[in-house]
């Protein structure tokens, strides 16, 4: 850590001094760094992380001259960051620190999401057999019994909780297939 | 990312002078103030015994006690103009000028007779006095935000409210030149408020008009 803020540090300042080449080796080792540290904060909305990476790199070049030789590089940087992540947060209507006011929003994400795992449900079972989509249906869906299911499909209890048990164990499997993919 | 960027990023690359931010906010207040001495000039006016003035420690005093807050609000800007700078180190100094003006206007207040103290308080203008120090004080504040907003400040509320100071001792420097209240009293009570007034609003407006992207 100390050893990076050093290196880190004497580019830096020899980029102010004008070495071109310093300064491009310092660019790319902050450019995975601010990979890092925008991907651990925006995990949800990971196609932004990119954007902030470049604008960042990008205030860091137009205000280097902001830079004092006495300051902690990783600092001043890490500010910089920051400064355009509370900033993509503002403009997205969203504040890194949760007020009363923001709990209106959250309850409105989270409803979208679950209507979202809603669809990928519905996408999942249709790719099962149908024998065993109107299983999963009854029982998980429209919440009927084991015992009103086995009674309809004249079937024993046991048979049908196996059917079901199987039947879940594939869909699960399709998400994490899913996850993967993605 | 493409490496294109980077390299756009390194092509001429020239060297940085140690000396940016502090340049960049002297260019900015230094517009704002020659813009209010002309407008005191045009508006007001000189004091028309500042000849003689020149020469009583009271007129120097003034000056120099709204000075001392453009000055030392003005290097504590120059730190929080960069990301990570830290402006409370200066400050705190700002206690010596007010501490040392207040310690004056007491001395004097309880060397007149009881009931000529509300007078020397309050003066001719106590009024009017935080109002046009104000006014003097807007164009070196537009000037220093414009300063900021090409630097980098992260905490922009204090970097508003100290802008603001900075401002404020400005416009009272160039309200002093016009100023004919010479008890300290007057100075420590209503140049202060208005200084202060002036660092509200810049805390006030600082979110709003520091933002850079």
């Amino acid at each position: 850590m100390e050893a990076t803020e050093a290196n880190l540090k004497a580019l830096m300042i020899a980029a102010l001094d004008g070495d071109s080449a310093a300064y491009r080796v310092l660019l790319e080792m902050l450019q995975t760094r601010l990979q890092l540290f925008f991907q651990r904060r925006l995990s949800r909305e990971l196609d932004a992380v990119d954007d902030l990476v470049q604008e960042t790199m990008l205030a860091i070049h137009t205000r280097r001259g902001t830079y004092d030789r006495s300051l902690m590089f990783t600092a001043w940087s890490f500010a910089i960051a920051r400064y355009k992540l509370v900033d993509h947060f503002r403009r997205n209507g969203r504040k890194p620190t949760m007020s009363l006011d923001e709990a209106g929003f959250l309850f409105v994400n989270d409803e979208s999401a679950s209507v979202d795992a809603r669809h990928d449900i519905d996408r999942a079972i249709g790719r099962l057999p149908a024998a065993t989509q109107a299983l999963i249906r009854d029982i998980k869906l429209r919440e009927l019994s084991i015992s009103e299911v086995a009674k309809a499909r004249g079937a024993s209890e046991a048979a049908v909780r196996v059917a079901l048990h199987r039947a879940m164990k594939k869909l699960g499997s399709q998400f994490k297939g899913n996850r993967v993919e993605k | 990312m493409k490496s294109d960027f980077l390299q756009t990023l390194s092509m001429d690359l020239g060297p940085v002078s140690r000396w940016f931010v502090a340049r960049r906010l002297l260019v900015g207040i230094s517009g704002g103030v020659v813009i209010s001495a002309v407008l005191m000039l045009l508006l007001l006016g000189v004091r028309p015994d500042v000849w003689r003035m020149v020469g009583a420690g009271v007129f120097w005093l003034k000056q120099a006690y709204a000075l001392a807050f453009t000055v030392i609000a003005g290097l504590s800007a120059e730190r929080l103009a960069r990301p990570s700078g830290d402006g409370r180190r200066w400050i705190i100094w700002l206690l010596v000028p007010f501490v040392f003006v207040l310690g004056v206007a007491s001395l004097q207040l309880a060397n007149v007779a009881p009931d000529s103290r509300v007078p020397m308080l309050m003066g001719q203008s106590a009024s009017l006095c935080p109002w046009q120090v104000l006014f003097f004080a807007i164009p070196p504040l537009v000037g220093l935000v414009w300063a900021m907003r090409g630097l980098a400040p992260t905490r922009l509320r204090e970097a508003g409210a100290v802008i603001g100071l900075a401002a404020g001792g400005a416009g009272a420097f160039i309200y002093a030149l016009h100023c004919t209240e010479d008890a300290v009293p007057f100075l420590a009570a209503w140049y202060t408020v208005g200084i202060l007034t002036c660092a509200l609003l810049g805390w006030a407006v600082g979110p709003l008009l520091l933002r850079w992207r």
